[in-house]
């Protein structure tokens, strides 16, 4: 493989950059794979990364309906972050964390990461009592939390709203300085660009119809571009895990929800890091390119849709008006919709499911994008031994019926209220 | 904007109206036996199907009543709305 660098740039830059080789095929599917991934986003491309690199497993296919980085891994508002309160969901990303401080050496491609820090803003006491105890339980696992008051946050954001007249005050704010952003295309890129030169197959615009399971063991695939036998097999389709699911026979902790997404027109830099508002739902961060990147509440009701309604944007900037004042003045580029998989606790699903063979990484909601390499990681190892990581071993299926659920917003199962 | 027909007050826009989720759970009956599994059928496994989807919604600022709505979820339409005491089929 063609090494990425400024030599390789300058070099290329004589035969005008149509030299370049192409970073990734596009095979036809073998009949037969030892593992095969279906779905081709972040989580699906890193899985099948992780399992040629980590476990020496190349003998792997995705299967994507459309294409690499077409659904929520190109969709997303590219925040990454580690500030989890309960154990294992701050384990597990602070994991994560580190495998995005090493990913763009690591994938030879630049993913942007960016760690400039989120705020998360309180508007009252109490949510500054509570935030208090979410960072010294960050601390606890080694995360960095800092609690911010009133003038320490205003000297980092003074385009907020400090005036006597808001609703909603600010009063502080937690912070994770190391949080951050990265550029989400160029990490499914990167990947993708790896698990291929490892063997991987990225077979793009293949559906998958159904599966073979004989005897409780799964045997293989059904596709749009023929049968695929198969050892193992992995599920990473985010919101259409329910799909899939109802071909299985599965019924699953999980319902599927649009989430909105919108950007500004670019103006100068005037926001380093991001920023969430505490008396509604609603975060934002400036892309390198200048555009506020924001977003908030799901639309709330059942959907499949990669779009939204007007209604749910219009809310979401009012929420975002109350804190930052100017953006009234900003015209909005376009706005986007993309289909979560919205788990009954909030918290993700990586396991082994009752059909041996058969993988499933779920229950994402609106915050996959953060974890996709650790994922990936642990998906790769659920896979490759057939057992659970230890990181992974309390995002398991059957904390719903024993009951060790991974509330982290303590909102119970309604999913839509997110 | 969804438009949704409350079966009480006609035809009403979304901003109106409050979601409840899946219309065709079933809670177990009370004063009965009721194994884990089934708690945990009623309270956590939903079958989120893409296509028609029976739901219940809240006419919140309206009559307040809880009706019930077949909608797509792929496309958003809605095809029916009855009250909760009423099937839809």
């Amino acid at each position: 493989m063609q090494k990425y660098s400024v030599f390789s740039l300058i070099k290329n830059a004589f035969s005008n950059h149509q030299n370049w080789e192409v970073a990734w095929k596009d095979p036809t599917p073998k009949s037969e794979y030892d593992v095969v991934i279906i779905g081709g986003g972040g989580h699906g491309l890193a899985t099948a990364y992780y399992l040629a690199k980590e476990h020496n497993i190349r003998n792997v296919a995705i299967i994507e309906k459309g294409w690499i980085g077409g659904g929520n891994v190109g969709r997303n508002t590219t925040i990454i972050r580690s500030n989890f309160m309960y154990d294992a969901n701050a384990r597990f990303n602070e994991f994560g964390m580190d495998l995005w401080r090493n990913l763009s050496q690591e994938l030879n491609f630049n993913v942007m990461f960016s760690p400039r820090g989120i705020i998360n803003l309180a508007h009252s006491d109490a949510q500054m009592n509570a935030y208090a105890r979410r960072g010294n339980s960050m601390r606890l696992n080694g995360i960095d939390a800092k609690l911010l008051d009133r003038d320490e946050v205003k000297k980092l954001i003074p385009m907020a709203d400090f005036s006597d007249q808001v609703r909603f005050p600010i009063f502080g704010g937690l912070m994770q300085p190391s949080a951050g952003t990265a550029r989400h295309d160029a990490v499914a890129w990167g990947y993708a660009r790896q698990a291929d030169d490892m063997g991987v197959d990225i077979i793009q615009h293949c559906e998958v119809t159904g599966f073979d399971v004989v005897n409780g063991k799964i045997k293989g695939i059904r596709t749009s571009r023929g049968d695929i036998k198969a050892k193992k097999v992995g599920l990473c389709v985010a919101g259409s895990t329910n799909i899939l699911a109802e071909k299985l026979n599965m019924t699953l902790p999980i319902e599927t929800h649009v989430l909105q997404a919108c950007v500004s027109e670019p103006v100068k830099p005037l926001l380093d890091g991001v920023v969430t508002f505490g008396a509604g739902h609603f975060y934002i961060s400036q892309s390198d390119k200048g555009e506020m990147v924001m977003g908030g509440d799901l639309d709330g009701y059942n959907s499949y849709a990669q779009r939204g309604n007007l209604p749910t944007i219009q809310h979401v900037l009012t929420g975002g008006l109350a804190l930052f004042p100017f953006l009234s003045r900003l015209k909005m580029l376009r706005t986007w919709g993309g289909i979560m998989d919205m788990s009954m606790d909030g918290s993700p699903i990586i396991d082994k499911t009752h059909i041996e063979g058969l993988y499933l990484n779920c229950g994402w909601c609106y915050g996959g994008f953060k974890s996709t390499p650790v994922s990936g990681w642990t998906f790769a190892h659920t896979i490759a031994q057939d057992q659970v990581h230890e990181l992974n071993s309390e995002l398991r299926l059957n904390r719903f019926s024993t009951g060790h659920l991974l509330d982290e917003k303590g909102l119970g199962t309604k999913t839509w209220i997110g | 904007m969804l438009y949704i027909k409350c079966p009480y007050c006609g035809l009403r826009a979304q901003k109106e109206f409050s979601y409840g989720g899946d219309a065709t759970v079933k809670r177990p009956n009370i004063n009965e036996e009721v194994s884990s599994e089934d708690w945990d059928n009623f309270v956590y496994m939903r079958k989120s199907p893409r296509g028609k989807h029976i739901e219940l919604w809240q006419h919140i600022a309206g009559c307040r009543q809880w009706i019930k709505v077949q909608r797509d979820t792929a496309t958003h339409e809605i095809f029916q709305t009855a009250k909760v005491t009423e099937e839809i089929r």
